[in-house]
């Protein structure tokens, strides 16, 4: 018998781990795309444990149009990470400041 | 301790351990590989909370297409990472603390007071003959059938974008110009010459 806190926590923890990596990873682009997915994936495990839980599949149908629009952000972005990359030669967050931002 | 039980600890310990090691090696090509152990075990942990057709979309579009996607883009690049390396010694105690602050905020609100087994019991599970996908499929084509068409042209928006992003024209290529070709007249291509005819030798 595994109750639900169990799963919502195991959530956070994998929520606050991604929030840790874009603090330290600040500089590296690709990680930084890594760490939102990895927050996507914490957020899907609350939706998919409620959905459990509560006894209704409309979670799990959020998880599926996350799951979409989380593919297609990771192809956009890594499509303007090969455009950058291809400009500047470089990825580093700090490199990026043609704006003076 | 129950079979579901250790499977759900083993598992929490494995996807918390992989995400851990996605933040904190050196290599990117080693980051993605973690990255699709994390996946691996949630589509576990999927399974266990019976969403059978997600684990396994899990399986083949994340670690099927998404992180191979990162492992090209991170094998294509030619990366330096030593500086971008740096500050990550200086900023490892602030995310730590953070990351524990809102941890611990988070477990007081989500913990076992207000989602235990009393307040959530654990709900029946479904004999053999139900089929996960069937019931995502008879929401999915009824209720949601206008957000699945708009997840569609979402994913369509993407293809072209990303294809319109990284597409270039180098110089040099032979390549054919269409429009070009269409609009050709005959006057571009055809001179009629008018002239006396020239008498034989």
């Amino acid at each position: 018998m595994i109750p639900l806190s169990n799963y919502l926590i195991l959530g956070a923890i994998l929520f606050c781990i991604s929030m840790a990596g874009v603090f330290i990873n600040r500089k590296n682009l690709i990680i930084l795309l890594m760490c939102v997915e990895l927050m996507l994936l914490a957020v899907n495990m609350n939706f998919i444990a409620f959905s459990h839980y509560l006894g209704d599949t409309g979670g799990q149908i959020f998880v599926f149009f996350i799951l979409t629009v989380a593919a297609a952000e990771a192809a956009i972005g890594l499509a303007i990470l090969v455009v950058l990359f291809r400009n500047r030669r470089s990825i580093n967050v700090a490199d990026l400041d043609s704006l003076k931002g | 301790m129950t079979f579901e039980q250790i499977l759900f600890y083993a598992f929490a310990a494995i996807l918390v351990f992989a995400a851990g090691m996605v933040i904190t090696v050196r290599n990117a090509v080693h980051a993605a590989l973690f990255m699709v152990l994390a996946f691996f075990t949630s589509a576990a942990l999927w399974l266990l909370l019976e969403a059978e057709f997600l684990a396994i979309t899990l399986v083949l579009v994340y670690v099927g297409a998404v992180m191979v996607l990162f492992l090209f883009v991170v094998m294509m690049l030619d990366l330096n990472t030593a500086p971008m390396r740096e500050g990550f010694a200086r900023y490892l105690p602030v995310g730590i603390v953070v990351a524990l602050l809102v941890i611990a905020v988070m477990a007081m609100a989500v913990g076992q007071r207000h989602f235990g087994l009393e307040q959530m019991p654990v709900p029946v599970p479904h004999g053999a003959d139900y089929s996960n996908t069937r019931e995502l499929g008879l929401l999915l084509y009824t209720t949601y059938v206008y957000p699945f068409e708009i997840a569609a042209v979402i994913l369509l928006v993407a293809i072209v974008a990303a294809i319109a992003l990284t597409l270039r024209q180098r110089g040099g290529t032979k390549t054919q110009n269409i429009a070009e070709q269409v609009a050709v007249r005959r006057d571009d291509r055809v001179r009629l010459v008018q002239m006396d005819a020239e008498q034989r030798k």
